[in-house]
């Protein structure tokens, strides 16, 4: 499944789809940035309520497939910007981290 | 590739939104090398969870990417306080940042040892109230 594909789905919204044909291999779910850049595979979908500027280092280093802000959380404009620079696609869902992970389940 | 390749970074200690555009930088030199993946997803982690502990803890520092055809080597140094009980430090869980970093999602006590997990070899040498020294290398082939 495509992160496009993903961002289709009626219970998601894309914020921002710089490389929309990127393929979502697996799940992962955290808050804890080095535990995430630790953990998390090539080619995840990574969910976070986190939601400062430094999530795009970690999806870009971990090289997360995206990032899923669950339970309806927002970002600001400049850092929505800056993922749109650096190529991290970011999509959002008023979901739980566990419904929007068993959601992709079923897909992949 | 017989020469080394360095790169140089400034890691600016104020700036903490902008922590880890050394390790962006770096990942995009080695793919523009033709690195493996894997590989630059090991040298970049293991360098960005390095950047990150200069800002959080030691106010920046330097750091080098020396790059051979055998293995990528990092070497970072800080003037910072350096660290008291090394050996703890390499705990995963055990972490003396502040709760305004926390609550940024870094001080998992995970950064040190993400870096022994993705480096082939780390050697860090550390004075308290000097600084401290880290080189790591990943090996390529």
């Amino acid at each position: 499944m495509t992160v496009k594909e993903l961002a289709s789905l009626k219970e998601f919204k894309s914020v921002v789809l710089p490389e929309p044909k990127r393929e979502i291999c697996g799940v992962y779910i955290g808050d804890l940035l080095s535990w995430v850049m630790g953990r998390a595979s090539s080619n995840d979908a990574w969910i976070t309520i986190m939601s400062n500027v430094n999530v795009l280092a970690v999806a870009s280093l971990a090289d997360t497939s995206c990032i899923i802000l669950a339970e309806g959380v927002t970002l600001e404009n400049d850092i929505i910007e800056t993922a749109e620079q650096k190529g991290i696609n970011i999509i959002s869902s008023d979901l739980s981290a566990y419904n929007i992970a068993v959601t992709i389940g079923k897909m992949l | 590739m017989s020469d080394i390749l360095n790169f140089h970074f400034l890691v600016d200690g104020e700036d903490f939104t902008s922590a880890g555009q050394a390790s962006v930088q770096v990942k995009k030199n080695l793919r523009q090398l033709g690195l493996p993946p894997e590989i630059i997803r090991r040298v970049s982690i293991a360098m960005y969870e390095g950047e990150i502990n200069m800002v959080i803890h030691a106010g920046g520092g330097e750091a080098d990417v020396n790059v051979t055809e055998d293995y990528v080597e990092i070497i970072l140094r800080d003037n910072g306080p350096g660290i008291k009980n090394i050996e703890q430090a390499m705990q995963e869980g055990y972490s003396t940042a502040t709760d305004n970093i926390r609550s940024l999602g870094f001080g998992a006590g995970m950064g040190l040892p993400n870096m022994k997990r993705y480096s082939d070899h780390m050697h860090i040498d550390s004075v308290v109230g000097q600084g401290t020294n880290i080189t790591m290398r990943v090996n390529i082939q």
